[in-house]
């Protein structure tokens, strides 16, 4: 186990030096910095001096060496926009993000599962098939494109729900949250919603199938057979089999879920992550997009670890160490 | 498999072409069918959208600005009859549109061929090659399908910036890697069998035995991912765009005209964006439908 955990760890800052090369020849290859961060009208002294005096006229190695080493001790540079350690700027964002993921995800399993496990129980009922056509709506469903329907319909039209923004927020462990207030929380169901439809549709599929593979099998027979109730051997037979793949799909698409986070944060513009980078990408804010960048590298391999964790705690049959 | 078979019934199939056992097969389902016609309808579309489109959206000579934000059904002083309502420059929605599916189509099916060429080649080439090369390569796989594909585009195109060819870079970019990964599998299952080992025998070059032998074999689940990649690029291309990273506004792809109708929703404009919108619904679910039969279809495990 922890000879296992000590590997993936060592892959995991493999990857996170990868990424870093990935994303310096991503900024310093293909793009050049020079052109982005001096002035169109500065004259050619003014040029060279900004040059030296950010390093671009070093070899790139040497350039690449020392990125690392302000990398390595949590120095991303400014940002242009905000004029404050980029890194800074995004972990105040970060909780933002969280949380709309979070109840993005919270949704996702109370809707999905019980719709799945319906679907899966009674494959031929006319409502399990509805809920099947319903999932391929909620996979076509440009997710965008819902998110500006809700508004229309919730904000605009019906007057009930707001059309973005985080609303009041209440501080609790050192950080704001939406959902601890009345007024937070009306600002939070339209973009978790927004978030959760693809992943309601993904659970509930996957819910549905799991189920169908389950219920043929001895042990379900044998429950059944030993005079359990049909509730008593899902409960305890079923729903717990089915949980383990969908618990790992639940933690894998959590990364996704983030990610999305960037198009849902738009459209509501809901101060989180996501808006933050796109914004960023608009204005040019360069220290920004390569601080982001890793910053969800590193977020990436942490979620993936805890999911293989959690995966192998659910399922004793699931060796670590192979 | 069922080994009682009567002589009848053996006839029956043998006269059964592949192609149109397949073709009955897919037909079955309605859904599906419905699907196909509404694709080729679009596709149609999409293609003779110079000839179909009551205006050309990209010639600025032609657009009013006058006539900008109509509602649907309005008429222009000319007297044409904006049937999807104008947009802020006075451009016809129902033009944008046809004009936004030829280039939404274009970057869907162009990413998805390309990236199914070069992955599919890796993924044979992982497979027959085996040992190092093959682990490297799915090592890159694994980490590469570890990021979301939104998130990878996003990065790509924040270097690349703007513009049709360097959307369909960033999506091939990310998505070889599925392909890769589904090609090496079908082709480990498939190396194994016999016709493999008499390609062989006969000394056949690794070159046949890979695109001649094995590719052939392999095409099934491979066909199955090129039609859901499509839906899914489109949808990613629509995406990318809304958040004004894909496709310059030059060249309006379904989602940058759903992207330029977003601040008019608010005051009740919705025609703006609604009806690209239902253009790109239409058109993905239309692909989805096409590509859950092609899988039931093509699945050897379902099939009868």
């Amino acid at each position: 186990m922890i000879g296992w955990l000590a590997r993936r760890v060592v892959q995991a800052i493999f990857v996170m030096l990868a990424m870093t090369v990935i994303v310096f020849i991503g900024v310093n290859v293909i793009g050049n910095p020079a052109d982005i961060l001096i002035p169109p009208d500065a004259d050619q002294i003014e040029r060279a001096r900004v040059i030296a005096q950010l390093g671009l006229d070093k070899p790139l190695w040497e350039q690449y060496a020392s990125f690392l080493w302000g990398v390595l001790h949590g120095d991303f540079g400014k940002s242009f926009v905000f004029g404050e350690p980029a890194l800074k700027v995004i972990l105040q964002r970060m909780p933002a993000t969280l949380e709309l993921a979070l109840v993005a995800m919270v949704f996702a399993v109370l809707v999905g599962i019980p719709l799945g496990l319906y679907a899966g129980l009674r494959p031929n009922a006319p409502g399990a098939r509805a809920v099947m056509a319903i999932s391929i709506l909620g996979f076509s469903l440009p997710s965008f494109w819902v998110g500006l329907l809700l508004i229309m319909l919730f904000s605009v039209q019906l007057g009930w729900l707001p059309t973005g923004g985080r609303g009041e927020t209440r501080e609790f462990l050192g950080m704001h949250w939406s959902f601890l207030t009345a007024d937070g929380l009306r600002h939070l169901v339209l973009p978790a919603l927004n978030l959760a439809l693809f992943k309601i549709s993904l659970v509930m599929r996957l819910a549905r199938a799991e189920t169908g593979e389950v219920m043929p099998q001895d042990y379900v027979r044998t429950a059944f057979a030993k005079g359990l109730s049909e509730g008593a051997v899902i409960r305890t037979h079923v729903l717990r089999n089915t949980l383990i793949p969908v618990a790992t799909v639940v933690g894998l698409e959590f990364g996704s879920v983030i990610a999305f986070s960037v198009v849902t944060e738009t459209i509501f513009a809901w101060p989180g992550m996501g808006k933050l980078i796109i914004d960023s990408i608009h204005l040019l804010d360069r220290p920004m997009i390569v601080a982001y960048l890793l910053v969800i590298v590193v977020l990436f391999i942490v979620i993936n670890l805890v999911v293989d964790l959690i995966y192998a705690s659910l399922d004793p049959r699931i060796r670590l160490e192979n | 498999m069922n080994t009682h078979v009567s002589q009848g019934q053996v006839e029956a199939v043998l006269v059964q072409t592949p192609l149109r056992r397949f073709a009955r097969a897919f037909s079955q389902s309605r859904l599906a069918m419905l699907g196909l016609v509404l694709f080729t309808v679009i596709a149609l579309a999409a293609l003779f959208a110079p000839l179909l489109a009551p205006q050309n959206p990209y010639d600025l000579m032609q657009l009013d600005i006058m006539d900008g934000r109509l509602p649907p059904g309005s008429r222009s002083a000319t007297g044409m009859v904006y049937w999807l309502g104008t947009d802020d420059q006075g451009r016809d929605m129902l033009s944008g549109i046809l004009y936004g599916l030829r280039i939404s189509l274009l970057v869907g099916v162009c990413s998805a061929l390309v990236a199914a060429a070069i992955g599919t080649t890796l993924g044979l080439f992982a497979a027959y090659a085996g040992g190092r090369i093959e682990s490297a390569l799915m090592r890159l796989v694994d980490l590469q399908l570890s990021f979301p594909t939104i998130l990878v585009a996003l990065m790509i195109l924040s270097f690349l910036g703007k513009g049709v060819f360097n959307v369909i870079l960033a999506l091939v970019i990310v998505e070889w890697a599925t392909y890769a990964r589904t090609a090496r599998a079908s082709a480990l299952r498939e190396r194994r069998k016999e016709y493999i080992e008499a390609a062989i025998c006969h000394g056949a070059s690794p070159l046949r035995i890979l695109f001649g032998h094995l590719l052939p074999n392999c095409m099934p689940p491979l066909m199955v991912i090129v039609t859901i990649q499509v839906g899914r690029a489109i949808a990613l291309e629509a995406t990318l765009s809304f958040l004004g990273l894909g496709v310059p506004v030059t060249e309006p792809s379904l989602g940058l005209l759903i992207a330029n109708g977003y601040q008019y929703m608010l005051s009740g404009k919705f025609w703006i964006s609604f009806y690209p919108g239902l253009a790109l619904l239409a058109t993905v679910v239309s692909i989805n439908l096409i590509g859950d039969q092609l899988r039931d279809v093509l699945n050897p495990r379902k099939r009868s």
